[in-house]
């Protein structure tokens, strides 16, 4: 036509439309969602536990309570089985890097192997969890039990609070076990993707997207891990 | 990255998926296309909202008549309303129930789920949804809770009773109250389900806005219809999960022995272990879901009058910009307002201060969207088709609703007025009644594209009259009776000498609720009657600019046959100066509007602007035209 049918120019922005603004596929839009709205459960426990904390006198000291390294020691050794159990985690999320990167160059062998890796690093971890949890069952604690006040007396720095324990221990184990849960879940993704891989499902795909956006989920369990383990055995 | 041509891929590889050969379960049970989901979602939503009308009605009974048997009560409900007269207990349950499936099942899930559904791929011109998988999953995830919820009828002890809010200590001891047990379990399944459904649709309908807007569709070109779907989905993902976190530690309390909200509890002569817990702390993590909870009801049905009240005006929505950031104020600030559901538990007055201002302020952005509807009006082309008749039946209701809210905001008044008829008057009209004509304004509106087919337009101004009237007459009243202190979820009145006097009131607010209910026979009929006997629908019945208009009137898989249309303009060119019709669709570009041009249309191209000067030097608008 004339000189008018320039008008008619639609703009190729980022956002002008006809594309995706960040060049991404919709499975990682929908994963990062999924996330955030993780993210805020997480943040809603985690800050029920500050409420509790806070309003109590006195509470179990994690340096005293978390002594134990299953098999080894039975105390002594403040922290040191949950840095191990934390170690293995994050070095879970360093393979499953690997296992991305190894994606992006359709290295299919690079993928399953490092898969595996992350898949045992997830067992690990949920292992370890399970010795920490007998260990603390063991010494009495569980959802709504507590030890007695004389074996109590250890795990308190000062005054024993016998509510402040009881709360301890029902938070102990429930935002632990709901993030267990996650890392289970996480592990079982993972073994999914694994068959998929071997039976070369993305191969045909021409892609990796799967192991990226599972990534990113293992990624965020081990972060939220970060702010349990701070909140529980830190501080 | 390798992941950008996949997009394309996807929007591509449906389009000549038209024939595909479909069998009946495939195409009407687990469906994946958008359109169907939509009408799944749609149809639950009025077969729920049926049945939560109904409880209302039987405990409205209750209330007009404490002293009265109905025997057929007793045929229908057996042991729960032995001798024709409703047991206490199961009126508790029924206001909890009927709370429940309104407020998720029907204003939630029926809303969002079926125009979110029908209208982003069809006004943003994409395909599908992006995940439509997801979104089959989304539906039958709601199904199921629905299913569960309804099935807490058909035990013993009854199904939940501590209100829609389930506060603890009711809903944490199994033993508290017989529909503390097997009933409130149920209700707990149900609404994980329901969750997970919600975040299914949540996370879908975003990152189809976001991903797959057709050519042209800036963010600035999409409807309010879209932005208000966008914005409540972000609501919907940020706030569910609160829930789900207090959800999970009131299972803990309910099945594990630990006192997450339980302390200091005697039941019977039996003093309770439980210590430590704060009911305080459930309430706290509820209404962090509870008060976005009702925007997240009621922005759908802003969007949806934005659009139906646009259309039928035959003008451009006033101040676009204006409602897209008001949306965005109520989305953000929606989060910091729950508190005020809480200024009677004993909360630090400063914290009580600090909520009544963010709840005031909130007024704020409410008030902008209602001015723009009623400027929107103000001197407008009007049509009254019943879509637009319910759509100002929502703005009368937002405002005559909205006020009272000014008063529960307040923290002082709210010692008075808190739990009192005062707010079930409230929260009924501003989030119940105008949500629901919100909802039906766009049921009215989009049947068309729904189902091919015109309702009967009769049919549509009798159940509008009818609903709108009875509406005012049930919940106007009961603001008098929250102001004398009438409590809410009371089974009866006859005992306290100082309410008695409201039993006259009772029995003519139910007569106008059974007026209410037998207004939405009109509805039904008019519904599933059009279904198959309706007019057969035009491709662009309301003469509306936007793109669902533009795809087939029958419905195929990949909505528009060939390629998806581009947009050049946004959706609200209505009546422009210049143009011959009132109405210029989206997809009509500037070259073809060329008497009807403005400047900024062209958005600061300067190049553009210079051509339409040129043409209209050449073209000047002859004297008597004007």
């Amino acid at each position: 036509m004339n000189s008018v049918s320039q008008l008619d120019q639609v703009k190729t922005g980022p956002w002008n439309g006809g594309r995706s603004p960040w060049s991404v596929e919709y499975g990682k839009i929908m994963m990062w969602f999924f996330l955030l709205s993780d993210a805020f459960t997480f943040s809603s426990l985690l800050i029920y536990y500050g409420a509790q904390r806070f309003s109590k006198s006195a509470w179990p000291d994690p340096d005293l309570v978390f002594q134990s390294i299953p098999g080894l020691k039975d105390s002594g050794a403040p922290l040191v089985f949950v840095g191990i159990m934390t170690f293995i985690l994050i070095l879970s999320s360093v393979t499953m890097v690997m296992a991305v990167e190894a994606g992006h160059r359709r290295a299919k062998k690079e993928v399953i192997g490092w898969m595996i890796a992350t898949i045992i690093g997830g067992f690990m971890f949920l292992g370890c969890q399970a010795l920490e949890w007998s260990h603390l069952h063991h010494e009495g604690f569980w959802w709504g039990q507590i030890p007695s006040t004389e074996e109590l007396k250890h795990l308190f720095v000062g005054d024993v609070s016998l509510v402040a324990a009881q709360q301890f221990a029902n938070l102990f184990f429930t935002i632990t076990g709901f993030h267990g849960f996650h890392v289970f879940s996480g592990v079982m993704i993972n073994i999914i993707i694994l068959v998929m891989t071997i039976n070369g499902t993305f191969e045909r795909r021409g892609h990796y997207l799967m192991v990226e956006k599972v990534g990113l989920y293992w990624h965020f369990v081990d972060l939220v891990w970060v702010f349990v383990f701070t909140f529980f055995y830190l501080v | 990255m390798s992941t950008i041509a996949l997009h394309d891929e996807h929007n591509h590889d449906h389009a000549d998926h038209g024939h595909h050969k479909e069998t009946l379960i495939s195409k009407y049970i687990f469906s994946m296309d958008h359109k169907m989901i939509a009408k799944q979602f749609l149809i639950t939503g009025i077969i729920m909202a049926v049945i939560a009308m109904g409880l209302s009605i039987l405990f409205r009974i209750q209330l007009a008549w404490p002293d009265k048997n109905f025997p057929f009560l007793e045929t229908f409900l057996g042991k729960w309303a032995e001798g024709g007269r409703i047991k206490s207990d199961f009126y508790l349950a029924l206001v909890t129930i009927h709370g429940t499936i309104m407020v998720f099942f029907v204003l939630t899930a029926g809303l969002s789920g079926t125009f979110s559904n029908l209208l982003i791929p069809l006004q943003i011109g994409a395909r599908d949804m992006a995940s439509p998988f997801l979104n089959m999953l989304s539906y039958w995830f709601f199904f199921t809770a629905c299913v569960v919820m309804m099935a807490s009828f058909f035990i013993q002890t009854g199904p939940a009773s501590g209100g829609w809010t389930v506060y603890p200590p009711l809903s944490a001891l199994p033993t508290a109250i017989p529909g503390s047990g097997m009933g409130m379990t149920l209700w707990l399944i149900s609404m994980v389900l329901f969750v997970a459904s919600s975040l299914m649709g949540g996370i879908n309908y975003v990152s189809t806005i976001l991903n797959m807007r057709t050519k042209g569709m800036d963010l600035w070109k999409m409807p309010l219809t879209i932005w208000a779907f966008f914005l409540t989905a972000i609501l919907g993902i940020l706030s569910f999960p609160v829930l789900v976190a207090g959800v999970v530690l009131l299972v803990f309390d309910r099945s594990f022995g630990t006192s997450f909200y339980l302390s200091d509890i005697v039941m019977g002569t039996n003093i309770l272990p439980n210590e430590g817990g704060s009911p305080i702390l459930w309430q706290h993590l509820f209404w962090f879901l509870g008060h976005p909870e009702v925007y997240i009801v009621i922005m759908p049905a802003l969007g949806i009058s934005s659009e139906v009240i646009s259309v039928n005006s035959r003008k451009p929505i006033f101040g676009y910009h204006a409602m897209v950031y008001s949306l965005i104020g109520i989305t953000v600030l929606s989060f910091i307002v729950w508190g005020h559901h809480m200024f009677v538990t004993g909360m630090n007055p400063l914290l009580g201060g600090v909520f009544m201002i963010t709840t005031l302020i909130i007024a704020v952005p409410s008030a902008v969207k209602t001015f723009n509807y009623l400027a929107t009006l103000w001197r407008g082309n009007i049509r009254f088709t019943p879509a637009m008749l319910f759509a100002i039946g929502l703005v009368s209701f937002f405002i005559s609703g909205g006020l009272t809210g000014i008063f529960l905001g307040n923290a002082s008044l709210d010692i008075n007025l808190h739990d009192t008829y005062f707010v079930v008057a409230h929260f009924h009209l501003v989030m119940g009644s105008a949500a629901i004509f919100g909802m039906l304004a766009g049921v009215y509106h989009w049947y068309p594209k729904m189902f091919g087919r015109m309702m009967n337009a009769k049919l549509g101004y009798l159940h509008f009259w009818l609903t709108f009237i009875a509406a005012y007459l049930v919940f106007f009243p009961l603001h008098f009776l929250g102001l004398d202190g009438v409590p809410r979820r009371y089974y009866a009145f006859t005992e306290f000498e100082f309410m008695k006097k409201w039993l006259t009131v009772n029995v003519f607010v139910t007569w106008a609720a059974i007026m209410a209910a037998l207004a939405q026979v009109a509805f039904l009929f008019n519904f599933f009657y059009s279904i198959y006997k309706g007019k057969k629908a035009p491709q662009n019945p309301w003469e509306s600019n936007t793109l669902e208009w533009t795809a087939p009137v029958e419905h195929l898989h990949g909505n528009w046959p060939g390629e998806i249309p581009t947009v050049y303009r946004w959706p609200y060119d209505y009546s422009k100066p210049g143009h011959d019709a009132d109405f210029i669709p989206q997809t009509v570009p500037f070259s073809q509007t060329m008497s009807s041009n403005l400047p900024h249309d062209f958005e600061g191209n300067a190049e553009a602007e210079k051509i339409q000067q040129d043409w209209e030097i050449a073209n000047p608008v002859t004297e008597n035209k004007g």
